[in-house]
């Protein structure tokens, strides 16, 4: 694959994310699933998660932060080199924030006019539960055979999911998770 | 206005959400840059529109500041650090990727993950005023996702068109 075709579509996939990315970072994820390794076969599934797993430890957010991380690895994992990788992943950033970029632009100007907007908070009430829903829809579709691989796995769902909901630090779940991984197997 | 994003992007952890409290803190409190009820409005919007939410209210505070120049500087700012942080992540890693202590480290974390995506939905739900009766939303956008694999952006532009189509339904009934 040309190098420069990549970079398009890498371009294209990652703008149609920035532009229906609704709901931040967890609600994004089906999406850039859909996009890099279901269509593109870009990443294969454990790397996705593996990505995951780094931006949600990083500072920023997960929608760049995996943007970044994809726009490097897809390019290095066709043949080509770091440096092609780099600015694939700066190919990837600048897709995804140019939708952002544009739309916040113009809402700037409309901003009164907005705020109250009943045409907006009716199709608001109704696009809220729908991200909520794509976000379980996140937590479905990673829960496969890869990431989940004997009854360990799922002991590990299980512990994290209730230190989360007792607001323990994402952060530190991961660093206990990871010891626990080499320990465990 | 780069550096103060810059700073917010480089020492926030876990996303979004939790630069929220930072930003309004220094735009608001230390730098006066606008009064916080302009802050809040402006963070509504910012929340319902495509994009990271802490991406969405830096290029507005930089559009209000000094406009279009002023969002592409607030929004570098944003997003450099952890672009800086990830790429050097990302160049590393990848050469790691298939070593076996890696690997067991993740099959550890991956689990982890998964939980930490389910784990806030039950507190998001109740603050998005999600009841019984809507509870099917949810329900159904998430099947229709996971196991027929509709395309996420079909359900949002579903989802929009069926709340205009709803206000306009209210419309048409209030006229008659």
């Amino acid at each position: 694959m040309e190098l420069i075709d990549l970079y398009l579509d890498m371009f294209v996939s990652f703008f149609k994310i920035g532009l229906f990315g609704f709901g931040g970072g967890y609600a994004m994820i089906p999406m850039i699933h859909d996009e890099v390794v279901t269509i593109n076969n870009w990443i294969s599934i454990g790397e996705f998660t593996n990505i995951i797993a780094i931006s949600q430890s990083v500072p920023g957010t997960i929608a760049f932060n995996s943007a970044t991380y994809i726009g490097y690895s897809a390019t290095v994992n066709l043949g080509f080199a770091t440096w092609q990788g780099v600015i694939g992943s700066f190919v990837c950033t600048l897709a995804v924030s140019t939708p952002p970029l544009i739309i916040m632009t113009v809402i700037c100007a409309f901003f009164s006019k907005l705020k109250d907007n009943p045409w907006l908070r009716s199709s608001l009430s109704v696009l809220k539960p729908a991200i909520i829903g794509l976000i379980a829809a996140a937590a479905l579709m990673l829960m496969n055979g890869h990431n989940f691989i004997d009854y360990k796995s799922w002991i590990i769902f299980a512990l994290v999911f209730i230190a989360s909901i007792k607001k323990v630090d994402p952060i530190l779940l991961i660093i206990i998770s990871g010891v626990a991984g080499l320990i465990l197997y | 206005m780069f550096i103060t994003f810059f700073k917010i992007g480089a020492f926030t952890f876990g996303g979004g959400y939790a630069m929220i409290p930072i930003m309004r803190n220094e735009v608001v409190n230390k730098k006066k840059w606008m009064e916080d009820a302009v802050f809040m409005d402006m963070l509504a919007i910012a929340q319902s529109m495509p994009g990271p939410i802490a991406l969405n209210t830096a290029l507005f505070v930089g559009n209000k500041r000094n406009g279009f120049k002023g969002s592409l500087f607030s929004g570098l700012g944003v997003i450099l650090p952890s672009f800086i942080v990830i790429l050097l992540i990302a160049i590393v890693f990848t050469q790691f990727k298939d070593n076996p202590v890696i690997e067991r480290i993740f099959k550890g974390i991956r689990p982890a993950v998964v939980a930490l995506i389910a784990a806030p939905l039950i507190g998001m739900g109740k603050s998005a005023g999600i009841t019984w009766k809507t509870l099917w939303i949810p329900i159904a956008v998430a099947l229709l996702v996971w196991l027929l694999g509709i395309s996420p952006m079909y359900i949002i532009v579903g989802a929009i068109i069926i709340g205009l189509a709803y206000f306009w339904f209210l419309k048409l009934n209030m006229k008659k």
